[in-house]
């Protein structure tokens, strides 16, 4: 089985949110929610890029360590997904996780935090893949269907790669010797401890 | 003038490679270049139009342009403009890059975020990586379960073993079968509100903390889930009552535990705990005292940094989250512990305890054993009173 994971190549993106906007699209995400989000640092001053950022699947992943209620579970693919019928709400995934991937829907007492939604890597979760349930909980299940996730096929300069971690990797690191720069896969040091030579 | 001659340069070095920067392209003027940038000429042009001859010019050079086209008048001698050598940027491959595993490693390092500018609403998503969010999680699965698992075990342990030795402390003198009151119903009610608030309060908060390596296992996943939601939502809510309590705690005792020097004396003869003297003391002993500024000033703060969990970003960003909770987990773990020790002495620890938030009437030899000075001034009110000589009155000590 493939170790999915997510690489922006921050020299290609052009921050068009095209990401962004195709994440929401295809899982009917709720208002005031974003799976994916382009971070633009240095904004303005040299050295300016953006990055195109989600939940980036962990190895050991610190949401699922913290969770109270242990609702999250790890794929073959190596994708980290969770159970909103057991999710509570409580905002300890959003704590400990260093990518600020999970988001809560403002409901309830005091606009208090409803049921966690974060990246599925386009691949559902627990209930049967691509029933309506499935889709109404977390959206479209492109990984059952054989696809990858939609933000990284539709990105207009292949910024953002999604697919096994070795063959991104290699991708990435081909662009960098042959261009001669790169800035390194972004949040890799944080979320799978390893480093690619930038 | 300057800026925009470094700007014509760059634009120029962009297109033509950064080299031909150098090379004096006057001639090209004359025909210009499809595709070559129109800008304007440094130098103010006189009499030629855009539809003249030298209707572009392409300055790519520092030196003063001649005017091109033809003139139709004399030139206005213009002083040249002191510009500073522009020195074509480095190719992209030589500028100095940022490599984001070091970025990380130095945000990690010195618990910083990596941060930037997002173009939706929602601006806290601006945070790119949060290294600390590890350390949070070391936190919560290490430090806190063992800090908590210390403090109640530990706690639950010491009770247990001074129950062993020293049994149920026993009025001295036995049941007077005189009362006088020591609580009234205020103090009780919110006594008893305040501690069955705490009581699911800790309880719902013990259970986030070890319910998955307890709970969990016993009942299954969607009947914890369900006690733990059922546990968010009384947590949420109580945390209102259980503030309003302490509060009113504050108001109503804060004069009696004010700490004086008697409880120095009370502290040194062990309470009464140890050994068999019984320090005197006024209305409250310097033990309730600690238990009384434990549940005012801990439950304070544990009360506001509840408030900013219960509110995400409404007061900090993350990592003041991730400290509010640390010190919310902690501090609620201790207090557990006290008043752990607080339910025993109050109820299985001491014989005639109970009666004070119970009935609110304590026994006279309880009293006079454990407040003697606060036993003289309730006497001394009594007979005040009854001095007065009004029939009807009560004196509170007196039946």
């Amino acid at each position: 089985m493939a170790r999915m994971k997510f690489l922006c190549d921050s020299d290609r993106c052009i921050e068009c949110n095209a990401c962004v906007t195709a994440c929401k699209n295809e899982h009917e995400v709720p208002w005031g929610i974003n799976r994916r989000r382009v971070v633009t640092i240095n904004d303005g001053k040299p050295g300016e890029r953006s990055i195109s950022m989600a939940c980036m699947h962990c190895t050991d992943a610190p949401c699922a360590a913290v969770c109270p209620v242990s609702c999250f579970y790890t794929t073959a693919d190596a994708i980290v997904l969770h159970d909103k019928d057991l999710c509570i709400g409580c905002g300890y995934c959003f704590y400990a996780c260093p990518f600020g991937a999970p988001q809560y829907p403002r409901v309830g007492n005091f606009g208090g935090r409803g049921k966690m939604d974060k990246c599925t890597y386009c691949a559902g979760g627990p209930q049967q893949d691509n029933s309506p349930a499935e889709y109404l909980q977390y959206g479209s299940n492109r990984i059952a269907e054989g696809k990858l996730p939609l933000c990284a096929e539709m990105c207009s300069t292949k910024a953002l790669l999604a697919g096994d971690g070795d063959i991104i990797a290699s991708i990435y690191q081909e662009r960098v010797q042959r261009r001669g720069y790169g800035s390194g896969a972004w949040g890799w040091r944080t979320a799978y401890k390893e480093v690619l030579p930038a | 003038m300057t800026s925009f001659l470094a700007g014509a340069a760059l634009a120029l070095s962009l297109v033509a490679g950064g080299v031909a920067a150098q090379n004096s392209n006057q001639n090209s003027n004359v025909a210009p270049a499809g595709g070559a940038p129109e800008v304007q000429a440094p130098v103010p042009e006189v009499g030629s139009g855009r539809g003249g001859v030298g209707g572009g010019q392409v300055p790519n050079s520092t030196e003063p342009q001649q005017p091109t086209g033809t003139p139709t008048a004399p030139q206005a001698t213009v002083a040249p403009t002191p510009v500073a050598p522009i020195v074509a940027p480095p190719p992209l491959g030589e500028r100095g890059q940022q490599d984001a595993a070091e970025l990380e490693l130095r945000a990690l390092l010195r618990g910083e975020h990596i941060s930037g500018r997002v173009s939706i609403p929602d601006a806290k998503s601006g945070n790119l990586i949060q290294p600390e969010g590890r350390e949070w999680r070391a936190f919560h699965n290490r430090t806190l379960t063992w800090v908590a698992a210390i403090a109640v075990l530990g706690m639950a342990g010491l009770l247990g073993l001074f129950f062993l030795f020293r049994g149920r402390i026993r009025i001295g003198e036995g049941w007077s079968g005189r009362t006088l009151v020591r609580f009234g119903l205020l103090e009780r009610v919110n006594h008893w509100m305040v501690a069955s608030c705490f009581i699911i309060l800790g309880l719902s908060g013990l259970n986030l903390t070890f319910g998955r390596w307890l709970l969990l296992p016993l009942i299954g996943p969607e009947a914890f889930t369900a006690v733990s939601q059922a546990g968010k939502i009384a947590h949420n809510f109580l945390a209102f009552p259980f503030t309003a309590g302490l509060v009113v705690m504050l108001l109503v005792w804060l004069r009696d535990n004010i700490p004086n020097k008697l409880d120095l004396a009370w502290i040194k003869a062990g309470g009464g705990f140890v050994g068999h003297g019984h320090p005197k003391a006024g209305r409250f002993n310097a033990g309730q005292k600690m238990v009384f500024w434990v549940t005012v000033l801990g439950g304070g703060v544990v009360a506001a940094s509840g408030y900013v969990l219960i509110f995400p970003f409404a007061v900090t960003d993350i990592a003041g989250q991730q400290w509010a909770h640390m010190v919310h987990g902690v501090l609620s773990a201790l207090m557990v512990a006290a008043m752990l020790a607080h339910i025993y002495i109050g109820t299985l620890g001491m014989e005639g305890a109970f009666d004070a938030m119970g009935t609110g009437r304590v026994d006279y030899n309880w009293a006079k054993e454990h407040h003697a000075l606060w036993v003289e001034q309730e006497l001394a009110k009594a007979h005040a009173v009854a001095d007065i000589g009004q029939p009807q009155a009560r004196a509170a000590g007196a039946d």
